[in-house]
């Protein structure tokens, strides 16, 4: 049914989960912002923050209680660790045993979240050719999700099937509760290493049929609040049928192709390949880092980029990520996470980009 | 106009032609009128850059090309001909025009030539027949056009 | 899959035109391909291209690789001799569909380096002759100097059976050929448009243009084939680059049919 942990409850099982080697990772606070960082214990956690997003806006502000998990999604997500931003793909004459890295535990990971991680598993391996540096971090990756208990202006996870309520790909998720019944967290098992862990945790107890209901409150209160909302259409035939939309013209008027988007979407995966040798020439080496198809660079071939406006260059991050990628992957590329729009410098919002195009039909 | 009696033996070569598929015969006559058979060896000029651009040629066999030269680059093919093609085709305008290429033989051609003053008298007289022509020399003009434009963009020059 | 980089010994390179060159690599264990796929070559320290394998198939030992010379790792490339090596990583990529040609004509067009994907199926359609009715090879490059593999072209013109009509964009008096564009060559060359099969590779304004003439004469649209080209990184459908529309040029292509291609192909800038 599920179980129930205070504060020290949840130091417990962060901490048993330590035990079993894995390096925990979760929200800090950093930079003026929620990123995600190692944490020990609950002691690491944004207790007391939350943000206030909306188009091309971030802040921090101080809730008015001691939530730990009082927020919604920053800049980062587990694709910083799952798919780093730059990775050594190969050495020539690789010097000694590679170190063991320690498998991650992933702490706080929104319903969001484990779906562009779900997204992400299905391109890294779901191919012909699986990435083995992406599963050498995935590997027994484990992962304690949280249901959201609010929602950011920017949110339209939703309208995207993919949340608020975290239902699959996790080994524990938690609902945090803060009312009458005190500061607590209704705990979901998700696998039967979730099972195992929890197991060892002293102070959790089996849920109520009050923790439960109040949990499912949380979850509904979210949903009520969602920012923004992603028209219910099929996305992909609507944008195959527009690629030569007069909006588009107007999106390029206002995008920089700073790549921002790119940079904080959890689905994004574009990366370059750079092939070095050392100074003297002795060691080559092969590395990978983000790339975006916002760079001119990004679709160059000899004589020159195919997409040299900046226009061509929005609608093929769009369409990629909301159209093709179903042809792609079976999928939709975009989990109504927001940043793209938080983090966007003017604001420019995917949802209304597709709304107006959608007006015209 | 008079039907003859048996057809003119330039009759049958312009039907044969593809560039006149579908004309009416009775009009395949009267151009044999303003037509002559002709045999040209490798290496002759069929016209010069510069003369008056009066007649056009239907290619029946061997290969003929289009050509300019330049100081410093020699002779430059710019179009070549063969079976079933047609040479020349400002002829139809009616202005005094002049041929602003060589034509050359490269390989022994049997060819029409085809006089086009005395075809405009024709289709003076017939504008139904002018108008047939126009219609073919149209779509050869287009041709020649979108072939010249693919040439201009030097597709293989550029990578890509 | 990055490991997978094998060095492979340079057994030959020959000069093709000025910018291109045709290297002849030795695998180390026997080596099998379909036509229209590519390797990528890696130039040690430099960068990895995706080169379209140029030789027979039905030869495993010696595999042949024709480059051209437009950036600093197919310059290297170009440059190797032979008793170096070359990392050499593949096959990627779909292939042409010899067997859905079979039993109707098969017509192949080339433009500039677009033959050398070409000569491999060229070379596989002769060995399997009799599964064909015509074949038929229209060629274009940009003037005479710069057509590729003269002596095969001459030798597969002299063979019965096989159709081989070539033209340039211009050339000196010198040229007694065809002098005009590849499109133009479609309207001349002998097939029955009804059981057609058309492979074709080209830049991409060429093989616009030949589609449309390969379309006027009645040839589906789903049996014309057109090699695609894009950047190219990882040749794994993992990086990103190489997308055009919903494909992954190194998986789903470089061969396309012109039906999957349509929705996209006139989209500028796709």
């Amino acid at each position: 049914m599920g179980y129930v942990v205070d504060r020290d409850g949840l130091d417990q099982l962060l901490a048993a989960i330590r035990r079993r080697g894995f390096r925990l990772i979760g929200p800090v606070v950093a930079d003026g912002a929620i990123c995600y960082g190692d944490i020990e214990s609950s002691a690491d956690l944004p207790a007391g923050w939350t943000d206030e997003q909306d188009g091309g806006t971030y802040r921090l502000r101080r809730r008015e209680d001691d939530a730990l998990f009082g927020f919604n999604v920053g800049p980062q997500s587990p694709k910083k660790y799952l798919f780093p931003a730059m990775a050594t793909l190969w050495r020539e004459n690789p010097a000694g045993d590679q170190q063991e890295q320690r498998p991650f535990a992933f702490i706080g990971v929104r319903a969001c979240e484990l779906r562009a991680i779900a997204i992400q598993d299905r391109v890294f391996l779901g191919g012909e050719h699986p990435d083995p540096h992406y599963a050498r971090n995935r590997d027994k990756a484990f992962i304690v999700a949280v249901n959201c208990g609010q929602a950011a202006s920017t949110c339209f996870c939703v309208s995207m099937s993919a949340g608020p309520k975290a239902e699959a790909g996790f080994d524990l998720a938690l609902t945090e509760l803060i009312d009458g019944s005190g500061h607590r967290f209704l705990v979901e098992t998700g696998t039967g290493r979730g099972e195992e862990v929890i197991g060892e945790v002293p102070g959790a107890r089996p849920a109520r049929e009050r923790d439960t209901q109040a949990a499912e409150d949380v979850v509904e209160g979210t949903v009520a609040q969602m920012g923004r909302v992603m028209p219910e259409l099929d996305l992909r035939d609507l944008l195959y049928a527009n690629m030569e939309h007069p909006r588009w013209d107007d999106v390029a008027a206002r995008c920089l192709t700073c790549g921002n988007c790119t940079m904080v979407c959890p689905t994004c995966f574009c990366f370059s390949v750079e092939d070095v040798t050392g100074l003297t020439g002795e060691q080559a080496e092969r590395h990978r880092s983000w790339d975006s198809c916002f760079t001119l660079d990004h679709s160059y071939i000899h004589g020159g980029p195919v997409r040299t406006s900046s226009k061509s260059r929005y609608r093929q991050w769009m369409t990629h990520k909301l159209a093709t990628w179903i042809d792609q992957f079976g999928t939709s590329g975009c989990v109504g996470c927001g940043r793209c729009i938080t983090w966007c410098p003017v604001g420019i919002d995917i949802t209304e980009e597709v709304a107006t195009i959608a007006a015209d039909r | 106009m008079p039907r003859t009696a048996e057809p003119h033996p330039l009759d049958r070569l312009l039907r044969d032609h593809q560039f006149f598929a579908g004309l009416d015969p009775d009009y395949l006559t009267l151009l044999a009128g303003c037509a002559k058979n002709v045999v040209v060896p490798q290496g002759v000029f069929l016209f010069r850059e510069g003369e008056p651009a009066d007649k056009f040629f239907l290619i029946r066999d061997g290969r003929a090309a289009l050509e300019v030269a330049a100081p410093g680059r020699g002779a430059i093919v710019v179009q070549s001909f063969a079976a079933g093609d047609v040479l020349g085709f400002s002829w139809l305008t009616g202005r005094q025009h002049r041929w602003q290429f060589d034509g050359r033989v490269i390989e022994r051609i049997h060819a029409l030539e085809m006089d086009g003053a005395c075809l405009r008298g024709k289709c003076d007289q017939d504008p139904k027949l002018g108008y047939e022509l126009m219609r073919r020399f149209a779509a050869l003009a287009s041709d020649t056009l979108q072939a010249t434009r693919l040439q201009l963009l030097d597709v293989y020059g550029h990578v890509g | 899959m990055w490991a997978d980089t094998e060095p492979w010994r340079v057994a030959g390179s020959c000069q093709e035109s000025d910018d291109t060159v045709t290297l002849t690599l030795e695998p180390y264990s026997s080596f099998a391909f379909q036509p229209g796929q590519f390797n990528m070559l890696y130039a040690r320290g430099i960068g990895e291209v995706p080169i379209s394998i140029s030789g027979d198939p039905a030869e495993r030992s010696r595999i042949q690789h024709t480059i051209r010379d437009v950036g600093a790792v197919t310059h290297a490339l170009c440059g190797v001799e032979p008793g170096q090596a070359v990392g050499v990583r593949g096959p990627y990529g779909s292939c042409w569909p010899a067997g859905a040609a079979e039993e109707g004509d098969l017509v192949i067009v080339a433009g500039g380096i677009g033959l050398p994907p070409l000569r491999p199926a060229i070379y596989q359609a002769l060995r399997n002759r009799d599964r064909y009715q015509r074949i038929v090879l229209l060629y274009g490059a940009r003037t005479p100097a710069d057509l590729l593999f003269p002596a095969e072209l001459a030798s597969w013109r002299s063979r019965s059976g096989l159709t081989v009509e070539v033209t340039v964009d211009s050339a000196d008096a010198g040229w007694h050929g065809n002098v005009g564009v590849v499109p133009d060559l479609v309207a001349k060359a002998s097939f029955d448009p009804a059981r057609t099969t058309a492979f074709m590779v080209g830049p991409e304004i060429m093989m616009r243009f030949t589609v449309r003439a390969l379309l006027e004469t009645g040839v589906s649209p789903d049996r014309v084939y057109c090699s695609m080209e894009r950047n190219m990184q990882c040749a794994t459908a993992l990086c990103g680059h190489c997308q055009f529309g919903p494909f992954f040029i190194c998986r789903d292509g470089p061969v396309l049919s012109y039906g999957q291609l349509a929705p996209w192909i006139n989209l500028r800038e796709l």
